[in-house]
C-alpha cells in the first residue's frame, strides 16, 4: 500500500482535499503504510504544501495533460464523482473511493456513486463530516491490505 | 409637437400581437421535426464541448465516427480553458489516422457558471442564443452532436430557428452523460423534447422518457 492519488478532475472541490490533507487522514495514511500522497487540486482555493519526508511524500498539482500516469501509479485513488475520474480510473482497474461533492446542482454526483457502487466497482461517501473521510479511508486501507495479502 | 404614447392598456396588447405568431409556429415546429431528410456523407458535424467531465465523454464518443463526419466544428464555452487542449490533442492523433481531417474551433459566451442562480441564467442563455445565431448560420452543421453541458442549448435552440427560417435544418442528437443514472440533467430536460435522437446510458432513464433510445453504456 504505497501511494494515494486524489483526483478532482476540472472542478473545485476543497471539502475533500482539506479531509484528506487533515492530520487525521495523514495518521490513518501513514499507520496503514502509505508513503506517497498526490493531491490533484484542480481548480480549487485551498493548495496544501508540499511534504518531503524520508517516510511520507504529499506532492500537489493542479492540471495535468493526461492523468494516466498518475492513476497506473497509485494503489488507491480517492476521486469526485465526475463521469471521466471515475470511469478512467476504473478503466485501469484501480480501487476507487468515490467522494461526493455534495455542493454541485441537485447533488447529481450521488447518482452515479450510488449506481457504481451497487454493481460493485466503488466505494462512496460524502465530507460532510472530516472525520468521516479519515474513517472511511481506513476501512478502505484495511481491506486493501488484506487483499493484498490474501494475494501474496 | 407631442410625443406620440400608445393609448393606455395597449402595450400589454401590443408584446403579445408581437409574440403571437412566433408561438403559433411551435406546433409546426415540433410536428416538423418528425420529418427526416436523407443525408449523404461527408456530414457537417457540431460538437458542443463542455467543461471537464464533458469533454472526455464527448471525445469517447468522437473516437468512433468515421471519416465521412468531416468537418468537425467544436464550440466551447468562452470561459473554458482546459477542453481547447484536449481537442486540438484528440484532433492530432485523428489526423495521424485519417488524411484530410478537418476541424474548427469557435466559443460562444457561457450559458450558466456552476453554481449560478436560475434567473440570471435565463439573461446568460438569451444572450447565448442571440450569439449562438450567426455562429450556426456560419458553420450550417448537418449533424449536432451535444451531451449536456449548459452550453447545448443555445446552439441546439439557435439550430432549430434556423431550421424555422428554412435556412438549414441540422439533425440533433444529445447524449446524457453518464453521470445521469436517475435523473436527467437540465439541458436533457430541455432537449428531450426539440433533439432529434435523445440517449440515455441507464435503464431506469429509459423508463422515465420513453422516447428516448437506451444502448447501454456507449462512452
Amino acid at each position: 500500500m504505497k501511494t494515494v492519488f486524489v483526483t478532482v478532475g476540472t472542478t473545485s472541490f476543497d471539502e475533500l482535499i482539506a479531509a484528506v490533507s487533515s492530520p487525521a487522514a495523514e495518521q490513518v495514511l501513514r499507520s496503514r503504510g502509505c508513503r506517497q500522497l498526490v493531491l490533484q487540486i484542480g481548480r480549487g482555493a485551498l493548495q496544501p504544501a508540499p511534504q518531503y519526508g524520508p517516510a511520507f511524500v504529499r506532492d500537489v498539482f493542479r492540471f495535468k495533460e493526461s492523468l494516466a500516469e498518475d492513476l497506473r501509479r497509485a494503489d488507491l485513488v480517492i476521486s469526485h464523482a465526475g463521469a471521466g475520474s471515475c470511469l478512467e480510473t476504473l478503466e485501469e482497474g484501480k480501487p476507487l473511493l468515490v467522494v461526493i461533492n455534495e455542493k454541485l446542482m441537485d447533488n447529481h454526483q450521488l447518482e452515479l456513486a450510488r449506481q457504481l457502487h451497487k454493481d460493485g466497482h466503488v466505494l462512496y461517501c460524502n465530507c460532510r463530516y472530516g472525520a468521516a473521510v479519515a474513517v472511511t479511508l481506513d476501512a478502505v486501507l484495511r481491506s486493501i491490505t488484506v487483499i493484498t495479502v490474501l494475494r501474496m | 409637437m407631442q410625443p406620440w404614447f400608445p393609448p393606455p392598456g395597449s402595450t400589454g396588447a401590443f408584446f403579445l400581437l408581437l409574440l403571437l405568431p412566433p408561438l403559433l409556429l411551435v406546433p409546426f415546429v415540433l410536428l416538423a421535426r418528425r420529418r427526416h431528410d436523407r443525408r449523404t456523407p461527408p456530414l457537417r458535424l457540431l460538437v458542443v464541448a463542455g467543461s471537464g467531465g464533458h469533454t472526455t465523454e464527448i471525445l469517447r464518443l468522437l473516437s468512433c465516427l468515421s471519416e465521412s463526419y468531416s468537418p468537425r466544428c467544436y464550440v466551447l464555452a468562452d470561459s473554458d480553458k482546459m477542453s481547447e487542449a484536449k481537442i486540438r490533442s484528440f484532433e492530432q492523433k485523428r489526423a495521424e489516422r485519417f488524411s484530410n481531417s478537418q476541424f474548427t474551433l469557435d466559443r460562444i459566451p457561457r450559458s450558466r457558471e456552476v453554481r449560478q442562480s436560475w434567473t440570471s441564467s435565463v439573461v446568460t442563455t438569451a444572450y447565448s442564443i442571440l450569439y449562438s445565431l450567426p455562429l450556426t448560420y456560419k458553420l450550417k452543421p448537418d449533424l449536432i452532436l451535444c451531451n449536456g453541458p449548459g452550453t447545448c442549448v443555445p446552439v441546439c435552440i439557435s439550430a432549430l430557428l434556423l431550421g424555422l427560417l428554412g435556412m438549414k435544418r441540422a439533425i440533433i442528437v444529445y447524449v446524457e452523460s453518464i453521470c445521469r443514472v436517475e435523473t436527467l440533467s437540465l439541458s436533457g430536460k430541455i432537449l428531450y423534447y426539440f433533439s432529434d435522437y435523445f440517449i440515455v446510458q441507464w435503464p431506469a432513464l429509459k423508463e422515465k422518457y420513453p422516447k428516448s433510445v437506451y444502448l447501454g453504456r456507449i462512452v
